[in-house]
């Protein structure tokens, strides 16, 4: 019967010529078509030699940011954790005491900021949630580590310090923040 | 009996009626948003204008429209009144109006406010406000203050409802707290910061639509939403202990009564099971509570976010209950 489609291929048994039965020709036409990609650019680069660039967008570990004046963003709202589809953050929140005005910018801040990175899936619903730009995901790449233990995060690997800020300006005016 | 009509539906109520009450006897989205009425507080309601609808029809004896939109918490039904709520342009857009009145000296710190995802005036903001502020001057500041030993007065927050004056009147024996001055001035406070003490202050918290009085024993604690409240009872001396427990894990992180869909203290054998302080600030072991079970919580809520289930039923005391 005909076939309704014509994917089907028919198996034939034709004998091979006495050239096919060398091999040779179709060895060495192999062997030009290995040796001309030796000539050609390479696809891959030299890590950790070479880094390629990252996208302006790039979704990598987190920083707690501060504020001009050096204070925590963070108030510990929530909203990140709630967002977080892997449930991978927790906080735990405390009054900012009389003298305090100079680390947390508002009366409440987060005591204890922790992300799991073994949880986290990087989709960066914490940022978007985020209503006191705090939280940021940046271009850095979160190390790796034998102990389980290493991944879980505190303030201490996440809060940006003073001296050596972390730009993520780039992220806030790319994308869906648009240019500000 | 007299008969109304609310947004096209028809019902039939008792005279004296209030359109409010007639409204949230058919439920659903007719009824109108209330900020400073309460059904269990005489004398409360006509502050806030939030409730504003438009009467088309006046009653069948004379049919004309009132000209100015009517407060549905104080106005009363008359026989063939026609009224319009939600399918009213003019309602909308007044609500809209009052809500930006309301948030002028509110501050935006919801981040921080322990009201926040259980808030009146957020969930009115999220229905009728803007997405902007056009207010450019600067807001009225107060910083917080105590008062009594578990009670903390954000005054900033406050929309002067006088619901909590109200509570202290018609609650407690002695009212130490109430408004002081008058108009953009206005301010709850106590008389010479004297504490708020009483068996039953502990409701002005719950009655409070926004963050202006809050619990001092769950200050910053924890946000509602990872909280999972659930009934309880015990036996109190003082109040029917009649009230919702927020666990969290094992914990109670606080108490507060039952509170029904319009945000009001549900009723028990007829009367409001207003809970007292004891029951509020100082048990808040698990082994006091007799625990019923998970509250039902509208799956619009953020509180409804958490994964929200009993905590080990095994470990608790919810075999008890069952009984």
């Amino acid at each position: 019967m005909e076939s309704l489609t014509n994917r089907k291929k028919v198996v034939s048994d034709k004998q091979m010529t006495f050239l096919e039965s060398l091999y040779l020709p179709v060895v060495l036409a192999g062997m030009a078509m290995t040796f001309r990609h030796m000539f050609n650019k390479s696809a891959t680069i030299r890590y950790p030699e070479q880094q390629r660039a990252f996208a302006p967008v790039y979704r990598g570990m987190h920083v707690l940011k501060r504020d001009e004046q050096g204070r925590e963003n963070c108030t510990a709202c929530g909203l990140c954790a709630v967002a977080c589809p892997a449930e991978a953050i927790t906080m735990v929140a405390g009054e900012r005491l009389p003298g305090e005005e100079h680390l947390y910018r508002e009366e409440k801040y987060a005591v204890t900021y922790e992300i799991n990175m073994i949880r986290c899936i990087f989709c960066g619903l914490c940022e978007e949630a985020c209503p006191k730009e705090a939280v940021f995901l940046t271009d850095r790449i979160v190390p790796t580590s034998f102990d389980r233990e290493d991944f879980v995060y505190g303030k201490n690997r996440l809060v940006e310090s003073i001296d050596n800020r972390i730009d993520i300006t780039k992220r806030q005016h790319t994308g869906k923040r648009g240019k500000k | 009996m007299v008969k109304v009509t609310i947004d096209g539906i028809e019902i039939e109520v008792e005279e004296g009626t209030t359109i409010l009450n007639a409204a949230r006897m058919i439920g659903g989205n007719v009824v109108p948003p209330a900020m400073c009425y309460y059904s269990s507080l005489e004398g409360s309601g006509g502050n806030c204008r939030t409730c504003l609808v438009e009467i088309a029809e006046g009653s069948t004896r004379d049919p004309r429209p009132m000209p100015k939109l009517m407060v549905s918490c104080s106005t009363q039904v008359q026989d063939g009144m026609v009224v319009k709520n939600k399918t009213s342009q003019r309602v909308h857009e007044n609500r809209g109006a009052v809500t930006e009145f309301l948030l002028i000296n509110h501050p935006l710190d919801c981040p921080v406010c322990d009201q926040a995802g259980e808030c009146h005036l957020q969930d009115l903001s999220f229905d009728h406000g803007g997405a902007g502020s056009r207010f450019e001057e600067e807001k009225r500041t107060f910083e917080p203050i105590d008062i009594g030993n578990k009670i903390k007065l954000h005054m900033n927050r406050c929309i002067l409802c006088y619901r909590c004056v109200k509570v202290a009147e018609q609650l407690t024996e002695k009212r130490v707290h109430g408004v002081l001055h008058r108009g953009e001035h206005a301010e709850i406070s106590t008389y010479i910061q004297k504490a708020v003490e009483s068996d039953f202050s502990g409701n002005m918290i719950d009655v409070c639509p926004v963050g202006a009085l809050t619990d001092r024993t769950f200050r910053f604690k924890s946000r509602v939403w990872f909280l999972k409240p659930m009934n309880a009872t015990r036996e109190c001396k003082k109040c029917p202990g009649h009230a919702t427990v927020w666990m969290f894990g094992e914990e109670i992180y606080r108490v507060t009564g039952r509170k029904d869909a319009y945000g009001e203290i549900e009723r028990l054998d007829g009367k409001t099971a207003w809970i007292c302080d004891d029951c509020r600030f100082e048990t808040k072991d698990p082994k006091q509570w007799n625990i019923e079970g998970p509250r039902k919580i509208n799956r619009h809520s953020v509180i409804s976010q958490n994964h929200y289930e009993i905590p080990n039923p095994l470990k608790t005391n919810v075999k008890k209950s069952l009984k």
